[in-house]
């Protein structure tokens, strides 16, 4: 019986007590000495030439310290946001990446491009004397729909990119699917939209930049995902600071879901700011503020068919996609409708030719980006809604389609005809148990008893893969990337048999903090109270690329792992010299040195506290001190997968479709804490039904206005929304990383909106429906009804 | 101008602008940052507190109009580090919280719903936390949490 917490374990997490006391640490409740506050001017307006910007007036308003425009910045030659993630087209040419300056230079691209940033003794002031700023705009035509967007006749957004086009991307055999196409019995063809979200963590996004001038020493705070590669980013790219001079620091930070993983034009401005005045400059976002700043997500058009033969064997999928870029390339904006999407586009389904063409186009939007899921979700979506409308069209049950195609449990490890190699998985083993789950017997009657309600029950499944443990450093790169992504960890081990964690990933809800304790714990046998986590800090943790792609555990656990192994391995020689045995004869078990076949043994303290008092070592061949640093690199993505099955109702007077069961089976690997897994689980299936049924990002394209720019207008999952969720795990562990994990943050968001979709769909068949796109809210789906109707009426 | 209130059951007095909210008043007056700011339309209740008892949004509250009267934040919630109110231990017990902004808004408004109807149902749970975002949790283990801490305060612990 193991007398630690370790792998397998729900311990109460050690973040929690800070939180619920109200004691957590965000940027916003950070103050520094003297902090100055600032504010943005942002452009009303989605497109236009900044012919003056008149800042006297505003500069008199008392307190105010400084105002910078883009002129001002660009004087000082500060760069502009690099893309750390770039594409190459379908000719090997590479993606457009126009300049994007942290602060609009002669001409805006989207309401929210930031104009002027006015520092001021208090917030007040400084938003007081932001109106007071007068510029003058040449108001030019915008374009915000992204197919509108690549017409001839379409405003053109940049002068050198013709036709608004970033990219016109390829992957995948096209002469083998035409071939595929040629040979088939029925194609079915869909057209869909995967509508723009945006992201929303709870906390806004905030930055404090601080310069010191007598040290020559700059500060960052800010509510970062990803630290170190801010101060890669702003440092090397944008601000010119030397990495060692420029110090990142993300405290608590309030959820992330990828809104957080770019580095942004005001972390830049900010750092800038201070530098001019020699001190502390804060900015807090309002929601409105980041409505119109935040990263957006999805915005896909998508047409997609897929050929089957007469038993609806799959023979080939064709798919062309329209991503919308944005105004400006964000930080990986142009991989996410890309190397992040097309690769899954296979699903967990043998489909012997895939081909995928993607357009990516710039808009006079907000930047779209990584959204929880990123790239995958969108796959999933087309996957499994043309699977499920090739089902209805072939007259096969949506069930039995599936499992016909799926890959069977021994055809792993499995290579797609797009690139990726699946590992491990068993598609079929979580269908059949999510069916037994989701009592998929009794559907008809649960139906029954809702028509007898004059109410319309559907229920839908979905399966999925994705891609995650980003990432390979060798394929990321071979894809665009302009980093590594591997992750790095060090494992201090105090003189008293403590242990300090410093990691490279960032945790902002996820528990990393219990989980890689929970890990050190189990292979050093520390108590977990004795093991505490640092992350997020510049100045403390060594290196690190963050938290995003359901990376932490899978990447930065396994560097973890690693740097447990070398522990180990130093432990063993300090207790061979101490044994006075050879290396190979120290066995490590259970937290205790001992030699095999003897009562010698050490406890881990009291080989820690011998770290530290090396009295007797022999230094030439061992060092003093007990801690030791790994980087990871992993050598595949991992695959984790999964089968959702759920069933809505629709009030066909009022279109309201109530999300009635939900039933999850997800392979995420290796558990390494059942309590956080269950959680993230829970918390991504109910992101992925609010892009199912609530929530979407609007702009008025007559006038280029984001609609939905407050919580009041984009419709947010409420706790009211949502039914008890039903969810097992059903893990195959992972074939090659250390720890058998796979990841898990994203698995929900990825698998439940096809789901939630196919269920609707599946309430509304009757009435002769076909498709549904997101979000199935009440206005669509009363508006579908009712022209249904009507138009049954008429025949 | 002065305002005057009981703050977590102790007398403050604070200079401020009349035009201050309450919320501004907490963290940025008196750096008691539990209560957070997630939205600026009074929807997302991550700024919640209890005025005279009952929760209220503070992001929509003038403080001028707290004077004389009795608010409690999250930071008044403990007796001590090492004794929370059952409605804290229950959130951590049940992992009702992730990145942990919007649970001081939860506890607050939690807390309300349990002194107005000590034996609330899921459905009267979810029904009340209406005016509380997360993003982190989809709501399951708070629902969870509040029924558990529910339990708990009617067990007087």
């Amino acid at each position: 019986m193991k007398d630690f917490i370790g792998v397998g374990s729900s311990p109460k997490r050690k973040e929690d007590l800070r939180f619920v006391t109200g004691k957590g640490q965000y940027v916003a409740d950070i103050k520094r000495p003297n902090m100055l506050m600032g504010a943005f001017l942002r452009s009303p307006h989605a497109h236009a030439e900044i012919t003056s910007v008149d800042i006297a007036e505003a500069l008199r308003m008392p307190g105010v310290r400084a105002i910078y425009t883009g002129e001002d910045m660009r004087a000082d030659e500060v760069g502009g946001l690099p893309v750390g993630w770039a594409i190459t087209d379908r000719n090997g040419e590479p993606c457009k990446e126009p300049l994007h300056p942290a602060i609009a230079v002669d001409k805006v691209r989207y309401v929210g491009d930031a104009v002027a940033f006015v520092v001021a003794e208090s917030l007040e002031q400084a938003e007081a004397a932001a109106e007071l700023i007068e510029v003058d705009y040449k108001v030019l035509p915008h374009v915000t729909g992204l197919v509108e967007a690549l017409q001839a006749d379409a405003p053109q957004i940049f002068d050198d990119v013709p036709g608004n086009l970033c990219a016109d991307w390829e992957m995948g055999d096209n002469t083998a699917v035409d071939a595929a196409f040629e040979n088939a019995a029925h194609v079915t063809s869909i057209e869909l939209v995967n509508q723009r979200l945006v992201g929303n963590p709870m906390e806004p996004r905030a930055a404090i930049g601080e310069y010191e001038p007598e040290r020559g020493q700059y500060t960052l705070w800010t509510t970062s995902q990803f630290p170190h590669v801010v101060r890669l980013l702003m440092g090397e790219f944008v601000l010119g600071i030397p990495q060692h001079r420029l110090r990142v620091v993300a405290p608590d930070v309030g959820g992330g879901f990828g809104v957080k993983q770019f580095h942004y034009a005001e972390e830049a401005v900010v750092t800038w700011a201070a530098s001019k005045l020699g001190g502390a400059v804060k900015w807090v976002a309002q929601r409105s503020e980041g409505f119109i700043s935040d990263a957006h997500g999805r915005d896909h058009v998508t047409q997609a068919e897929l050929a089957t033969d007469a038993e609806g064997a799959f023979l080939g999928m064709r798919v062309k996609t329209y991503a919308n870029m944005g105004a400006y390339l964000s930080t990986f904006g142009p991989n996410i409708p890309t190397n992040l999407y097309a690769p899954l586009l296979s699903g967990v389904y043998r489909i012997p030719a895939i081909y995928c063409e993607v357009k990516c186009a710039f808009t006079n939007t907000v930047p779209v980006d990584a959204y929880r899921g990123a790239g995958r979700p969108e796959a999933t979506f087309v996957v499994e809604r043309l699977v499920d409308t090739a089902a209805l069209e072939l007259g096969i049950d949506k069930i039995e389609i599936r499992k016909r195609n799926m890959i069977p449990a021994d055809a792993y490890p499995y290579q797609t005809p797009m690139v990726v190699e699946y590992d491990s998985g068993d598609p079929m083993a979580c269908l059949g148990r999510a069916e037994e789950l989701a009592d998929v017997a009794g559907f008809a009657a649960r139906k029954a008893e809702s028509e007898a309600k004059g109410l319309y029950r559907g229920m839908g499944v979905s399966t999925y893969v994705e891609a995650c443990g980003l990432a390979p450093s060798r394929l990321a790169i071979q894809m665009g990337a302009r980093s590594g992504l591997y992750e790095s960890a060090t494992v201090r081990v105090h003189p008293s048999g403590a242990v300090t964690i410093l990691i490279g990933t960032h945790n902002h809800g996820q528990g990393h903090e219990t989980t890689f304790a929970q890990i050190v714990s189990e292979r050093l046998g520390v108590p977990f109270e004795n093991i505490d986590i640092v992350c997020g800090d510049t100045d403390k943790v060594q290196h690190g690329l963050g938290t995003y792609g359901s990376r932490s555990l899978v990447v930065g656990g396994s560097a973890l792992n690693k740097a447990a192994d070398k522990v180990i391995l130093k432990g063993r020689k300090i207790a061979a010299h101490q044994f006075e045995a050879d290396l190979e004869d120290v066995l490590f078990e259970n937290g205790e040195f001992s030699i095999a076949g003897t009562d010698k043994k050490k406890s881990f303290n009291e080989i820690a506290g011998a770290a530290y008092l090396p009295y007797d070592f022999p230094l030439e061949t061992l060092e003093p001190g007990l801690e030791e640093q790994a980087y990871y690199d992993p050598v595949n993505f991992t695959y984790p997968g999964g089968a959702h099955i759920c069933e809505v109702e629709i009030n066909p007077d009022t279109g309201i479709v109530t999300l009635d069961r939900y039933t999850a089976v997800d392979d995420v690997g290796t558990i390494i804490n059942p309590m956080i897994v269950e959680g993230q689980l829970q918390g991504g299936i109910v992101q992925g039904v609010g892009q199912a049924l609530f929530e979407h990002c609007v702009y008025d394209d007559a006038s280029g206005q984001l609609l939905s720019g407050s919580f009041m207008d984009y419709c947010m999952p409420r706790a009211d929304n949502i039914p008890h969720l039903v969810i097992e795990p059903l893990s195959t562990s992972c074939a090659h990383t250390p720890l058998g994990v796979k990841g898990c943050g994203e698995c929900g968001t990825i698998g439940s909106p096809a789901a939630v979709i196919n269920g609707v769909v599946d309430a509304l068949r009757h009435i002769g429906v076909r498709h549904v796109d997101m979000p199935a809210s009440p206005n669509r789906i009363w508006n579908i009804i009712r022209k249904t109707r009507t138009r049954v009426a008429a025949e | 101008m002065k305002i005057s209130f009981t703050l977590n059951e102790k007398a403050v007095s604070v200079d401020a602008d009349p035009a201050t909210l309450l919320a501004d008043l907490l963290r940025e007056n008196l750096n008691m940052t539990g209560t957070h700011v997630g939205c600026d339309t009074s929807q997302c209740g991550a700024c919640v507190v209890h005025l005279n008892g009952e929760s209220v949004k503070s992001c929509t509250l003038l403080a001028a109009s707290v004077d004389g009267q009795e608010v409690k934040t999250v930071e008044g919630l403990a007796k001590s580090k090492d004794e929370l109110h059952p409605m804290q231990t229950a959130f951590r017990d049940n992992h009702g919280l992730q990145c942990g902004f919007c649970t001081p808004g939860m506890l607050m408004a939690s807390i309300d719903l349990v002194n107005k109807n000590p034996e609330p149902t899921e459905g009267e749970v979810r029904d009340w936390l209406e005016g509380n975002i997360c993003r982190c949790t989809g709501y399951q283990n708070i629902v969870k949490s509040v029924l558990a801490g529910a339990a708990a305060m009617r067990d007087g612990n």
